[in-house]
């Protein structure tokens, strides 16, 4: 079901945005003039009142972001495991002395070499969701890929310089 | 002691006082522009601590204070959100001036202070202060709601429609022939009209020209830019006060952001001896005979403003409290009804900074007050119960 995100201006003091939930409860950001954010949640029986809010800074609310952004994206992966059984999901580090350090993601050619889809890279604690081949590789980044189970180990093999 | 010596101390102990009361009033949670009123009565002509010297600072730092909330007016909307605000609310904007001017023409009227007073009345309990309600809304962590969006749209239509009000108002203050004075209005609004159209299409190459690196040539061009177009605007009859307010407006996007921080502390301060000085040319003598019309007035352009922002609010899809909650938001007059009373007094009678300042002084200590109510468990459990009579009877 699409979710319906609605805008709303403040005028002098910035937009609000909200996001009804399936259970009929109403999230609003509201981002001010002056770069803040406050995330604020309706009360239930005046669903006009919003019941608190919580600021957030910056690195706050990138963090809050990431955090829902990857969950998201490893429960729509888990999903994808359970519907096709041949289908595997697997997290492989990029170590110091691969050949693809620092090098962009297409260098690899994973999906041409490997059959493999590289979905996202974890990055510090980030994630890079759906990542360009520009992409330039880190030692210490972990990529989240989805393939066969030989197209993985073939992948393994590959970003380790063996393949 | 010299002049210049007097001027220094009294300006320097006034402003020590202010800062002092500014203190209370934070302390107290209330607007400092009541205790700022009250100290400009106590060093008013017939005052306690009557001041000499220092007064044609304060005059012209009062002129430069209206400007400067004025602009900072303008500086916090974007053209586009005041058209936004236009189209979304119009009819509610309409309403709201028609209930709430309404009380104004009434006490106007009964005074005998003819169509002058009845039409610089109607300005006065028109117009809701939205520096005092921004600052509420805030404080009552209301800017989630949903009716707070309704609430500040009817604020910047207020706010917009000032720049009509004002050049029509000055226009027929100075008492012209219909004829002449038809020129003068028609003037004054083509004046704002062209502004208005610059603002929303050369905004941005406006901002472009004022540009400037250093916070210091900022600042000094948008402060000129203010005052230079006030004061022409001052000579077509247009208002200063619009005039400023329509440079706000013109200024956007990140030009408005820093020129908003830069002015800030400057505006603190003449906006601060603006209502110092409105208090001042307030004689003491005029007040008692004006406090129970004051009182009167407040009471029913408090009531009419409920109702108003009720409608509004209904008509927005608001339920119950929520338009209970901006009804009683929505009381508070302030800055701009002090700027018409200064600008009609002269016209009309002494006594209407008197009655300005009273009112002015009820309805902005009363207003954030009568906002907190619909918060209240009593008002919540009330509403509750009428809901279910009335769920029950229909």
């Amino acid at each position: 079901m699409p979710v319906h995100v609605d805008r709303v201006e403040l005028p002098g003091i910035g937009v609000r945005h909200d996001v009804v939930t399936h259970g009929g409860r109403r999230l609003s950001v509201i981002s001010l003039r002056d770069g803040g954010r406050e995330i604020a949640i309706a009360d239930e029986d005046d669903p006009d009142r919003c019941l608190g809010y919580v600021d957030l800074t910056d690195e706050e609310a990138s963090a809050l972001a990431e955090v829902i952004g990857g969950s998201v994206i490893m429960t729509q992966l888990a999903g994808l495991r359970e519907q096709v059984s041949s289908l595997f999901t697997d997290q492989i580090p990029v170590t110091l002395d691969s050949p693809f350090v620092d090098r962009p993601l297409g260098d690899t050619r994973a999906r041409t070499l490997t059959r493999t889809s590289i979905v996202a890279i974890v990055r510090d604690s980030g994630v890079i969701a759906s990542p360009t081949p520009d992409e330039v590789l880190r030692a210490g980044d972990s990529l989240v890929v989805v393939g066969t189970r030989q197209g993985i180990d073939a992948l393994v093999q590959l970003m380790s310089g063996a393949g | 002691m010299d002049e210049t010596t007097l001027v220094l101390v009294e300006i320097g102990a006034l402003l020590l006082g202010m800062s002092i009361l500014g203190r209370i009033a934070a302390m107290i949670r209330i607007s400092p522009i009541p205790l700022y009123l009250v100290a400009g009565l106590a060093f008013g002509e017939g005052g306690v601590l009557p001041i000499s010297a220092g007064h044609d600072f304060i005059e012209v730092g009062a002129e430069i204070g209206v400007l400067l909330l004025l602009v900072m007016l303008g500086l916090e909307y974007s053209a586009n959100e005041l058209l936004g605000g236009l189209k979304r609310s119009f009819l509610s904007g309409v309403m709201d001036m028609v209930i709430n001017a309404a009380p104004g023409v009434a006490l106007g009227c009964l005074l005998g202070w003819g169509p002058l007073g009845a039409m610089a009345l109607a300005g006065i309990t028109w117009i809701s202060s939205s520096g005092v309600i921004a600052r509420v809304l805030h404080e009552l962590g209301r800017l989630g709601n949903r009716e707070t969006p309704v609430i500040l749209s009817i604020l910047v239509i207020e706010d917009l429609a000032m720049a009509f009000y004002l050049p029509i108002l000055t226009a027929v203050l100075l008492g012209m022939g219909l004829q002449a004075g038809i020129v003068t209005v028609v003037v004054a609004l083509a004046a704002v009209l062209l502004i208005l159209y610059l603002a929303l299409r050369h905004g941005m190459f406006i901002s472009r020209l004022l540009w400037a690196k250093e916070a210091e040539s900022l600042l000094l061009g948008v402060l000129g830019l203010t005052l230079l177009v006030a004061g022409l605007a001052s000579e077509v009859n247009v208002s200063a006060a619009v005039g400023a307010f329509l440079v706000g407006i013109a200024i956007s996007g990140p030009l408005a952001e820093h020129a908003a921080e830069l002015l800030m502390p400057l505006r603190d301060l003449f906006a601060a001896v603006f209502f110092v000085f409105f208090g001042l040319s307030t004689d003491p003598t005029d007040l008692l005979p004006m406090l129970l019309p004051a009182a009167g007035l407040a009471v029913v352009s408090m009531a009419t403003k409920v109702l108003s922002g009720w409608l509004a609010a209904r008509k927005a899809g608001i339920g119950p409290a929520g338009r209970w909650r901006t009804g009683l938001a929505l009381t508070p007059r302030g800055e701009f009804s002090i700027v018409i009373a200064g600008l009609a007094a002269g016209a009309v009678a002494p006594q209407l900074t008197a009655l300005a300042t009273a009112y002015v002084l009820i309805t902005i200590i009363a207003g954030p007050l009568l906002a907190r109510i619909p918060d209240a468990e009593w008002f919540k459990r009330a509403l509750r119960k009428r809901a279910a009579a009335r769920a029950a009877t229909g």
